[in-house]
């Protein structure tokens, strides 16, 4: 019986179904739902790991002991993971191995637009792409397969529009999972220089055997119809082109790396228009191009940017579109932001305040870059804040600045990649202030668990990590606890780590309100006293509103909404704001 | 049956998601094809979300464009008028009456528009505001307003409302059910 269930779902099911043993990930948003199925499904063990390069060699010590498994990450993860990938394509594999990326086209909760694709081309490696969550399903098993009889690690990749994409899937019988032998192989395994050297030899003959099986394997399939318009294309970009063009041609491709080149120059040649539809990079056409093929249309008429869509596809063919109504203009924006008694608020509250540089990280508190709080001045990548923060201290000597600059970090991308730029600033004695917002949850991305939450993927009580000792490990003699709810406190904190030479570091162990359901006696607001200054609104909190009261607009607070924080109350400077008569002891 | 496109709209913990799953596994139910697609991340964090449920014999892309919307079902007034040009000409707009403010508005950057409901019947003349918190509320829990939405569209789904109503039942497991339900019909008179 067919199922509805996301791309996401169906890899998690699929990975179950084809003989998986073992799976690792780091949570990133398209990817995260994969693990967290597979721990919901409950029959094969998975975990998460601290960071994604030790989740894919986490992977491949499995495949090397015999079992198939599974890395999962979001695009950004495989930079992180990419020093193992450019070598674990030389040892290839014992049992098969999956590295799962999620692109994020359109970029709906990422830094960058980067596409994964580059990174099979880049490591030589094949790449299967999924149009739907029956393909996810179905190419994970397909995936085990080629990996296995090619001896290589497989890409399997998403875009937010397959893994969150919904669609019918159909079970396939299962596989029993088999454990291999645990294999000692020098020449395999150990990449000296000698070996490595062999392996690359091969590793050019594998790919040109997956060259010749491009061109023979049902994943990729040519559905003839109409000559006059014939369609290259892969992924979600497929359904977009049937819906689009019903009538033209189409070579869908499911093994997007190697490109089955004679397949491609044959149907381009039954075709009177050649198009390629590809989402971000040109990597189909510069290849085919580079092969001799004409190419009618394609990146000279659909962006490198953002997502595609059936009607960006009927504007680069010039059909007519039907025009529809012009959005609304001019209407307020709702982004993202805080949820109301996150501990996240008071910080950047304070933040915003002493008007200091933040350079900041990948978390929900990288919300607090957005106005009017502001109070974000930096974010690049997993890990950045505290390094990218010791440069500029070091620059900033150089230059007579006195300013010390904060680093902002949560905890989970402290274990990912903080911990190690803590460890470079206390060595080469830095002078930053850090404040890791330990909210012992991985939080941005729906709430995972992580060394610090005490808990792991299977719900399993482990080890937990205390920060601050981590802290002080790692050569930092100023470890002090704030709590951010205390604005008061909290600014004094920061000043104190301000004023205070060298490395200094606050942390904040209030838990993730959203995560840990915590909810406080919820506030109101007397209008007598409320004078209508609006200084509370700047934290930004959406149980805040104005309501009218006389010939003024006063501040009321939404009983459906309110966490009870206080953080609102103690900007006030007129009292006029506690905790609601009937709800002291909720 | 050409394919039949609802578009969800709400905020972040509005429960736009499970609303868009109870239609999807509906339509499943009923033998039809379809496709469900929204955007998580961000947009958990109270910002403005939309999700898309396709339906029909044979649904390709997951995505619904900008003017081809069949119905459009807004949890949240602003979010009705922020997405009311996916709604295809004599299209269908069922929306909540409730406002919540954006974190704009909160933090007195921007005024919410006073006459959200006016420009709503502007932009859609047969659209239909109902006060899905109080029916929710009604039926003892202010959380299950998306089910209070799921009723007020569910007669006009071409879907057998029954099975609908069905699949409330299996999303709701345990003690939700009776909530669940009472909110989902008191949509359905809404």
């Amino acid at each position: 019986m067919k199922k509805i269930i996301s791309g996401n779902e169906a890899i998690a099911l699929s990975f179950g179904d084809s003989g998986g043993v073992f799976a690792s990930g780091y949570p990133g948003t398209p990817s995260t739902e994969v693990l967290e199925e597979v721990a919901r499904i409950g029959e094969v063990y998975c975990e998460w790991a601290s960071n994604e390069k030790v989740a894919l060699e986490a992977v491949i010590g499995a495949s090397i002991a015999g079992g198939r498994c599974l890395s999962t990450m979001k695009h950004v993860g495989v930079n992180v993971a990419a020093d193992a990938l450019m070598t674990l394509t030389y040892t290839g594999v014992n049992a098969g191995l999956i590295l799962m990326v999620s692109d994020d086209p359109g970029q709906h909760s990422s830094q960058n637009e980067q596409d994964s694709r580059n990174y099979a081309k880049f490591a030589k490696v094949p790449m299967l792409d999924p149009a739907d969550s029956q393909e996810a399903y179905d190419f994970v098993r397909a995936g085990f397969e080629i990996s296995e009889q090619f001896d290589t690690p497989l890409m399997l990749r998403t875009t937010t529009r397959i893994a969150h994409a919904k669609g019918g899937v159909e079970q396939k019988v299962k596989i029993k999972p088999v454990v291999g032998e645990w294999v000692k192989n020098v020449p395999k395994y150990v990449m000296l220089p000698n070996y490595g050297k062999i392996k690359h030899v091969e590793v050019e003959a594998r790919l040109l055997k997956l060259k010749e099986f491009a061109e023979t394997t049902s994943l990729n399939r040519i559905e003839m119809d109409d000559t006059d318009l014939g369609i290259l294309t892969s992924g979600v970009s497929y359904q977009h082109v049937k819906e689009a063009c019903p009538n033209a041609s189409v070579l869908k491709l499911g093994l997007v790396h190697p490109l089955p080149e004679k397949m491609i120059r044959e149907f381009s040649a039954k075709v009177k228009r050649f198009m390629i539809v590809e989402e971000m990079d040109g990597i189909f056409e510069e290849q085919i191009r580079a092969m001799g093929i004409r190419v009618d249309v394609g990146k000279d008429r659909i962006s490198y940017c953002g997502e595609v869509s059936p009607d960006i596809i009927r504007a680069a063919l010039g059909d007519a579109i039907t025009k529809s109504a012009s959005p609304v203009a001019d209407l307020p924006q709702r982004p993202p932001t805080f949820c109301p008694g996150c501990a996240h608020r008071g910080l950047f509250t304070i933040l915003s305040k002493l008007n200091v540089f933040v350079s900041g990280d990948i978390g929900c508190y990288t919300l607090g870059a957005l106005p009017p709080i502001s109070a974000m001045h930096s974010s690049i990548c997993m890990g950045a804040s505290i390094s990218a923060a010791h440069g500029m201290a070091k620059v900033n000597a150089i230059a007579g600045r006195t300013e010390k600059p904060v680093a902002v970090i949560g905890d989970s991308t402290f274990f990912h990649s903080g911990m190690t730029g803590l460890l470079s600033l206390a060595y080469n004695a830095g002078n930053a202030l850090v404040i890791i917002m330990d909210n012992r949850t991985t939080a941005m991305t729906g709430g995972q668990d992580n060394p610090g939450s005490g808990q792991v993927l299977k719900g399993e009580i482990s080890q937990q990590v205390n920060i601050v000792d981590l802290v002080k490990v790692l050569g930092i003699e100023h470890v002090v606890e704030i709590n951010s709810y205390n604005l008061a406190e909290t600014e004094a904190s920061i000043k104190k780590g301000l004023e205070t030479p060298g490395p200094y570091v606050l942390v904040d162990k209030n838990p993730c309100i959203l995560r840990y359901r915590v909810k406080q006696p919820m506030l109101s607001v007397d209008h007598q006293k409320c004078t209508g200054c609006r200084v509370c609104l700047k934290v930004t909190c959406v149980a805040l509103g104005l309501v009218a009261d006389g010939d003024k607009m006063k501040v009321q607070i939404d009983p459906n909404i309110c966490n009870g924080c206080g953080v609102c109350a103690q900007l006030c400077k007129f009292d006029a704001m506690s905790v609601a008569k009937g709800r002291e002891k909720q | 049956m050409s394919v039949f496109n609802i578009v969800i709209t709400g905020v972040g913990g509005q429960g736009v998601l499970l609303a868009s799953k109870v239609l999807a596994e509906s339509a499943l139910a009923c033998g039809l094809d379809v496709k469900q697609n929204e955007v998580h991340g961000m947009a958990q964090r109270g910002g403005s979300v939309i999700s898309f449920v396709r339906i029909g014999e044979k649904v390709y892309s997951p995505v619904v464009m900008p003017g081809a919307a069949d119905i459009l079902l807004s949890f949240e007034p602003l979010e009705a008028l922020r997405y009311v040009h996916y709604l295809k000409p004599g299209g269908m707009l069922v929306y909540n009456k409730v406002t919540i403010n954006p974190s704009t508005v909160a933090s007195g950057m921007a005024t919410y528009p006073a006459n959200v409901e006016e420009q709503i019947g502007r932009a859609c003349p047969n659209a239909r505001g109902i006060d899905a918190l109080a029916i929710a509320k009604e039926a003892g829990n202010a959380k299950a307003v998306n089910m209070v939405m799921v009723g007020a569209v569910a007669k006009s789904l071409q879907l057998d409302s029954q099975v609908v109503e069905g699949v409330v039942r299996e999303v709701s497991k345990g003690k939700g059910i009776d909530v669940n339900l009472k909110a989902f019909n008191g949509g359905a008179v809404a």
